[in-house]
């Protein structure tokens, strides 16, 4: 056997031992996501005893170097455990801002001792961030942000309006885009660390289309912000006024994420859970729904393709450094038309808002919630522009 | 297995670029061979070639003769000759019929393998009996008849059936119609008597033939494998087929793509580049990742194909609906960003729309391959 080949039975019968039955189950809703942080409770003992089990192996952030908390899994055994938990439905053991974006610009524009701080408490599922980059002026142009963060030696002073700030009301810490040179467009933002209790740091929820209110206003009002939290600790990543650059490689992972690159839901064939689902009503799959469920499981199916291809070749370097771009365009809108189709095989059933029956309006809240993925994270026309000039490289875009 | 090429595969990639855009280019074959109403609709110099390039006998057993390559490679060679239009005998008989032949005699394999690896000879696949592909009705009949079979029916358009020296055919040799099993190949050498031919041009300027059996005589030693056993033999060879028109149809729809980005990036209009013109950037950023998609699909086919798993029938599916999809859109992008020039005969544009269309028919269109996709599933 292969080196590979052990690793693969291993982390089997690992999986096997230690993943409860309830949490091989298809994630319903935002309960069955464990997101950690200061203030997290597990919904179930199932779902403490998969988190724990996945912390000591570190497999809350597999591919991390284990200093940061990982388990320093080299990427064809990442490949593997994702397999692996893929094969069994095993849900993510931790979910966070912190794993899918702040810690990739850590470990590539941390200092050592930002990263050994921050990392271990993301892997630790202590700490929750969230995100602070748009504005109710600057949400695709934004690069135009005016949060404002004035100069006090040692620390600054914040003040400025975010929006759409996913979970800010639940998290404890945010990364926040802040304009700390008024003259220089591109170079004058630094990407900061700070936490939400702090003074003068304040969150208004929003409510959805979907009835929930996932995201926030989030209000400053001269919050302190120290310049540092301790020897090689500073409190920004990368340097001062030039957060730019750590924004967009994020956003780059944030994208990827957004994608669902790495398997899941958007690159699996629907069309028998729908024919299944409907026989359960006594229903039929009217023959044209058919054959369209059947074209999107063309393009289900060859995107997971792609995504496998995506995540091979971004590990060697061989994928454009703009591709995320396209897995984000190509994942979200193949999202969208799943839950455009499930809601129409489910019939008037997926229509009920709160019934016992869809265990509160999951079919239709969910799809409305779809309807975000486009814009979310950079909406599908800047996906386009994005591709347009970089990969293209079409004129004057 | 990663699903990028590796270093061997990556080598032959640029040796097939190269040598089909040097040798197989639009001027010096499609073009030359159509402008001179050739009746075969391909080069036989060029076939020569390939074989001297060793891409003839790339899926031959080496035991054969062959160089015992799998499918990602014959797709390298493919997808070239996809982005020049090249007409060739290549995926009907390097890919279909020679993955028949793996399952022919010994002898069988001796009478036609060396021709087919030194660039000799042509063989076609006489598959078909309608105008759309139905391989699960099989109405041409091979009755026993002494030591061998009498054959008689007709299968429509058998793509270089007439420029063949040998035809795979599937018949009947027992049960209905429709039936899955009873079904038999047979290796029909083009002189049998008894056999007539109607060729007929395609839109594409390549060949097909209507081809009639009236009677034909064939020894035993003509099936290939055993009698009223080919039903798994032909959906192998269609399997390989399929995969392989879509690694060609990857090689139409990014060479119809790569010339329409750079058009974008040279025509004027209104005073600036129409390259410029967001309307057309997002429509060409959409194209392009609907072929990225289409390219995974198809290497991982081909990959799941050459480690024999069981997954490769329904990805061939996958891959050959999603290539039909993608390079059909990139042919009608191609044409329309192009304006009145994308119209003209001169301008090779046009000229990928008309291949794009063949191969769309081939072994299956978008629409059979995603109701396969369906029953695959279960619905
Ligand atoms: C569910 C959800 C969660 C979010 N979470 C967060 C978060 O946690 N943190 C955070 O900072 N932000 C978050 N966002 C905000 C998100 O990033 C922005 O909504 C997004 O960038 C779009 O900005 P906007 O809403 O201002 O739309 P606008 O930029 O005003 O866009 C309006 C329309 O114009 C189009 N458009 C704009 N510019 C162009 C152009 N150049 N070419 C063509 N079309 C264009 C857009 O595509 C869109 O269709 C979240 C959004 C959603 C929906």
């Amino acid at each position: 056997m292969t080196d590979l080949e052990t690793f693969r039975s291993e982390t089997r019968s690992w999986l096997e031992a230690n993943c409860p039955a309830e949490m091989r189950e298809p994630v319903r809703d935002e309960e069955d996501v464990y997101w950690g942080g200061r203030n997290a409770t597990f919904k179930n003992d199932a779902q403490k005893a998969w988190f724990e089990a996945c912390l000591e192996k570190g497999y809350t952030v597999p591919a991390w170097p284990k200093a940061y908390g990982g388990a320093g899994l080299e990427p064809a055994e990442a490949k593997v455990l994702r397999e692996e938990m893929g094969r069994i439905n095993a849900r993510p053991p931790l979910s966070s801002f912190g794993i899918w974006m702040l810690g990739p610009a850590l470990l590539k524009f941390g200092t050592e001792e930002q990263k050994k701080h921050f990392l271990g408490q993301i892997a630790r599922g202590e700490i929750r961030w969230c995100q602070g980059y748009s504005e109710p002026g600057s949400g695709s142009d934004l690069v135009s942000l005016q949060t404002f963060g004035e100069d006090k030696g040692d620390h600054w002073v914040v003040n400025g309006q975010k929006v759409w700030t996913s979970y800010a009301d639940q998290c404890d810490w945010i990364f926040c885009l802040v304009r700390t040179d008024k003259e220089d467009k591109y170079r004058g933002i630094t990407f900061m660390l700070f936490d939400m209790e702090s003074e003068g740091a304040s969150t208004k929820p929003i409510k959805l289309i979907s009835g929930n209110s996932p995201f926030c206003e989030t209000f400053f009002d001269d919050v302190k912000v120290p310049k540092s939290y301790g020897e090689g600790i500073p409190a920004y990543v990368g340097e001062i006024n030039r957060g730019w650059d750590v924004a967009k490689y994020l956003l780059g992972h944030e994208r990827e994420m957004i994608s669902g690159a790495g398997g899941g839901d958007r690159t699996s064939a629907i069309g028998a859970a729908m024919k299944r689902h409907a026989a359960k009503t006594g229903d039929e799959i009217d023959p044209v729904l058919r054959a369209e469920l059947a074209m999107f499981d063309v393009d289900a199916l060859a995107y997971g393709a792609m995504g496998e291809k995506f995540l091979d070749e971004i590990k060697v370097g061989k994928a454009h450094p703009a591709q995320p771009n396209m897995m984000k365009y190509a994942g979200t809108e193949l999202n969208k038309r799943r839950h455009e189709l499930m809601m129409t095989a489910g019939g008037s059933r997926s229509l009920e808002w709160e019934s016992e029956e869809t265990d509160g309006g999951k079919p239709s809240r969910n799809w409305l919630r779809t309807k975000a993925n486009s814009i979310e994270g950079g909406t599908s026309e800047i996906m386009l522009n994005v591709i347009s000039k970089r990969i293209l490289e079409l004129p004057g875009s | 297995m990663p699903l990028y090429h590796d270093e061997d595969q990556a080598m032959l990639a640029d040796t097939a670029t190269s040598f089909m855009a040097d040798e197989g280019n639009i001027a010096k074959q499609l073009r030359h061979w159509r402008d001179r109403d050739c009746p075969d609709g391909f080069g036989h110099a060029l076939w020569k070639q390939m074989a001297e390039m060793g891409f003839t006998g790339m899926l031959v057993d080496e035991d054969d003769g062959g160089l015992g390559m799998g499918h990602v490679e014959a797709g390298i060679v493919l997808e070239q000759i996809g982005r020049n239009l090249t007409p060739s005998p290549f995926l009907t008989s390097s890919v279909l019929a020679a993955t028949a032949l793996k399952h022919g005699s010994a002898e069988m394999k001796g009478r036609y393998l060396p021709g087919l690896i030194e660039g000799e000879s042509v063989f076609a696949v006489a598959i078909d009996e309608t105008a759309k592909h139905r391989p699960g009705r099989i109405t041409t009949r091979a009755e026993k008849s002494g030591n061998g079979f009498k054959l008689n029916g007709a299968k429509t358009f058998v793509i270089q059936g007439a420029s063949a020296d040998m035809l795979v055919v599937a018949a009947r040799t027992s049960g209905g119609d429709e039936d899955n099993d009873g079904v038999t190949l047979f290796a029909v050498p083009k002189d049998a008597s008894g056999i007539s031919q109607d060729p007929v041009r395609l839109v594409d300027s390549s060949v097909a033939s209507h081809i009639k059996f009236d009677g034909v005589e064939l020894d035993g030693d003509a099936v290939i494998g055993e009698v009223d056993a080919g039903r798994d033999i032909l959906n192998s060879m269609l399997t390989a087929g399929r995969v392989g028109a879509a690694a060609e149809g990857i090689g139409v729809a990014s060479g119809a793509m790569d010339m329409t980005i750079d058009y974008l990036k040279q025509r004027k209009q209104f005073g600036t580049l129409i390259g410029e013109f967001q309307a057309l950037q997002h429509r060409a950023s959409h194209l392009y990742s609907e072929v990225e998609i289409a390219r995974a699909a198809v290497i991982k086919a081909q990959q799941l194909l050459d480690a024999g798993a069981e997954s490769a029938e329904l990805m061939s599916s996958v891959a050959k609906a999603k290539v039909a999809k993608s390079a059909g859109l990139a042919v009608k992008e191609g044409v329309q960003m192009h304006g009145g020039i994308g119209m003209t005969d001169e301008y090779d544009i046009g000229l990928y729309m008309k291949r794009d269309r063949a191969l769309q028919e081939f072994l299956g269109d978008a629409y059979f391959h995603a109701n396969r996709v369906a029953e695959m599933s279960g619905y």
